[in-house]
């Protein structure tokens, strides 16, 4: 196994608030790493300094061997290898499904309209939403959209994908449909880091479980131990609130 | 309209005494009614005042006179702010990518973008005009030395209309949502194809009625360009009412202005009623 992603020391401040601090984690190609801790922890933002939408201020991220730096031609090759998905969808509304999904193949792999179009209809199929190709994204359902922005980011063939707690803005009926669409890339061995929620499915689903609090990984190990016997007294007390809420 | 008033309540829940609405109603169009005809009255004191008014604005006869060359010169207008608006389109998008290009490298870019907005849209359109129609061909530069009326008169309207559509554009282009631009950059385009196939597209939907609206403004500034002795329709009409010494000419040049306006009015109207609509169906 390789190593894909190297986050090292990682700190990161939005002016006086710092949301980083001192991070690092390394993860495997084919490993699962859950991000869990409470709203503001820092989640999201360790998420999007490592495809560079957010500068860090110290320490090093590497992806795939290269340094993560802000420059442009850097970022742009980067982001080919790692696809993200965001909490709320962004899926482009002012075109056709089908569009959304074959923007990125035909801009920026340069892929011929047909391969793009045949590559985005087997993966539209995967999610049966063939029917929808032609559909605006306000036509669809929340869990609908948000297959159609993980297929979107599946249609670059990304080596890592990111998921920024992609089921926390959907009907909790709609929750469903969307972790069995990750589930099954789980099964499939891509590399997946994810912010979530979702306790039982990471529980399910991780290799590793990471637990941010105020901006440091407090802990970290495999779900079992977290989940059952978690040694930091921040994840016990996270832990407990999350279980009186009734969602593990 | 009379708003509907929402009657107060008293604690014993009946409603005070009030005359009734439509008695309320009656009063007002009455007075209404009352000030438009103390007005006309003022206005033209007698019918001989009414019909001196008509004769001096409305003359049929001076009317029909002037109508060919005004229509003529109205036609110089028509072209002068069709080849604007066309330039204006595109110059408008490039000051406006321009001040809003990204990083550090892009900073003396972004500063001429600014001084240029700051210039043109404190500047007095006549003034811009003058300057401009005068005193580039006096430069002698080869390009501007050869410029016609016609042509100098469309680069000041581009000029001047182009900071304000810059800005237009730049409002459409911030209103799209950052979460857009993350998303488009995180599936690798970079900042340009992000511009164009995502964030412009977008921005030009929403910006149609301020762009119509600038474009209303921009068809009337063209009567500004007679200044540097273009002839177009309100010099025309000018040089007819001197001669007759009446100004039915120039009013039936701002009729011509006025029936251009109103389908363009109406047009933005509609798309902002559009917008509005979708905007509700959405939320």
């Amino acid at each position: 196994m390789s190593r894909i992603l190297d986050v090292h020391e990682v700190t990161k401040s939005f002016g006086k608030n710092r949301v980083l601090e001192g991070v690092s984690l390394e993860m495997e190609e084919h490993s699962v790493v859950c991000l869990i801790g409470a709203s503001g922890s820092g989640k999201s933002t360790l998420l999007r300094c490592i495809n560079g939408l957010e500068p860090i201020d110290s320490g090093t991220i590497v992806v795939n061997g290269r340094q993560v730096v802000q420059d442009e031609p850097t970022l742009n090759r980067l982001r080919r290898e790692v696809g993200m998905v965001f909490q709320s969808f962004n899926l482009f509304p002012h075109m056709t499904v089908m569009e959304n999904v074959t923007l990125a193949p035909r801009q920026v792999l340069r892929l011929p309209a047909e391969q793009a179009k045949a590559r985005a209809e087997e993966l539209l199929e995967r999610i049966g939403l063939t029917d929808k190709c032609d559909d605006y994204p306000d036509r669809l359902s929340g869990g609908q959209q948000q297959r159609v922005a993980i297929v979107r980011a599946l249609a670059m063939q990304p080596k890592l994908m990111l998921l920024d707690e992609i089921t926390s803005a959907l009907d909790p009926a709609l929750v469903g449909e969307v972790l069995d669409l990750v589930r099954d890339l789980v099964e499939e061995g891509m590399t997946l880091l994810l912010a979530t929620h979702e306790m039982g499915f990471a529980r399910q689903v991780a290799s590793q479980i990471c637990f941010l609090h105020d901006g440091r990984i407090v802990e970290h190990g495999l779900p079992e131990q977290i989940f059952t016997d978690p040694a930091a007294p921040e994840t016990r007390q996270f832990l407990k609130r999350v279980l009186a809420s009734g969602r593990l | 309209m009379v708003p509907t008033v929402v009657r107060p309540r008293t604690q014993s829940g009946h409603t005070p005494e009030r005359p009734p609405a439509w008695k309320h109603r009656g009063l007002r169009r009455g007075v209404y009614l009352a000030i438009t005809v103390v007005l006309v009255v003022v206005l033209f004191n007698s019918r001989e005042g009414l019909a001196r008014f008509g004769s001096t604005f409305l003359d049929r006869q001076i009317l029909a006179e002037s109508l060919p060359p005004i229509l003529e010169g109205f036609w110089m207008n028509v072209r002068l702010f069709m080849v604007a608006e066309a330039l204006v389109l595109v110059w408008g998008l490039v000051v406006a990518l321009a001040r809003s290009a990204p990083g550090p490298e892009a900073a003396p870019l972004r500063w001429l973008a600014i001084g240029y907005l700051d210039l043109f849209r404190g500047l007095p359109a006549l003034v811009t005009i003058y300057l401009i129609g005068f005193g580039l061909p006096l430069t002698g530069l080869p390009v501007f030395r050869n410029l016609s009326l016609f042509s100098l008169g469309v680069l000041a309207l581009t000029l001047i209309y182009g900071a304000y559509v810059a800005e237009v554009y730049r409002a459409g282009i911030e209103s799209v949502h950052w979460s857009q631009t993350a998303a488009a950059r995180s599936l690798g385009l970079s900042h340009r194809q992000t511009m164009r196939f995502v964030v412009i597209p977008q921005a030009v939907r929403r910006i149609i009625p301020p762009l119509l609206n600038d474009f209303i403004c921009l068809q009337k500034d063209t009567t500004l360009v007679s200044l540097i002795g273009v002839l177009e329709g309100f010099n025309r009409a000018r040089i007819f009412s001197g001669n007759r010494f009446n100004l039915s000419p120039v009013v039936g040049l701002g009729l011509c202005f006025v029936i251009i306006t109103i389908p363009m009015a109406r047009l933005t109207d509609r798309l902002i009623e559009a917008d509005q609509r979708k905007m509700r169906a959405a939320g």
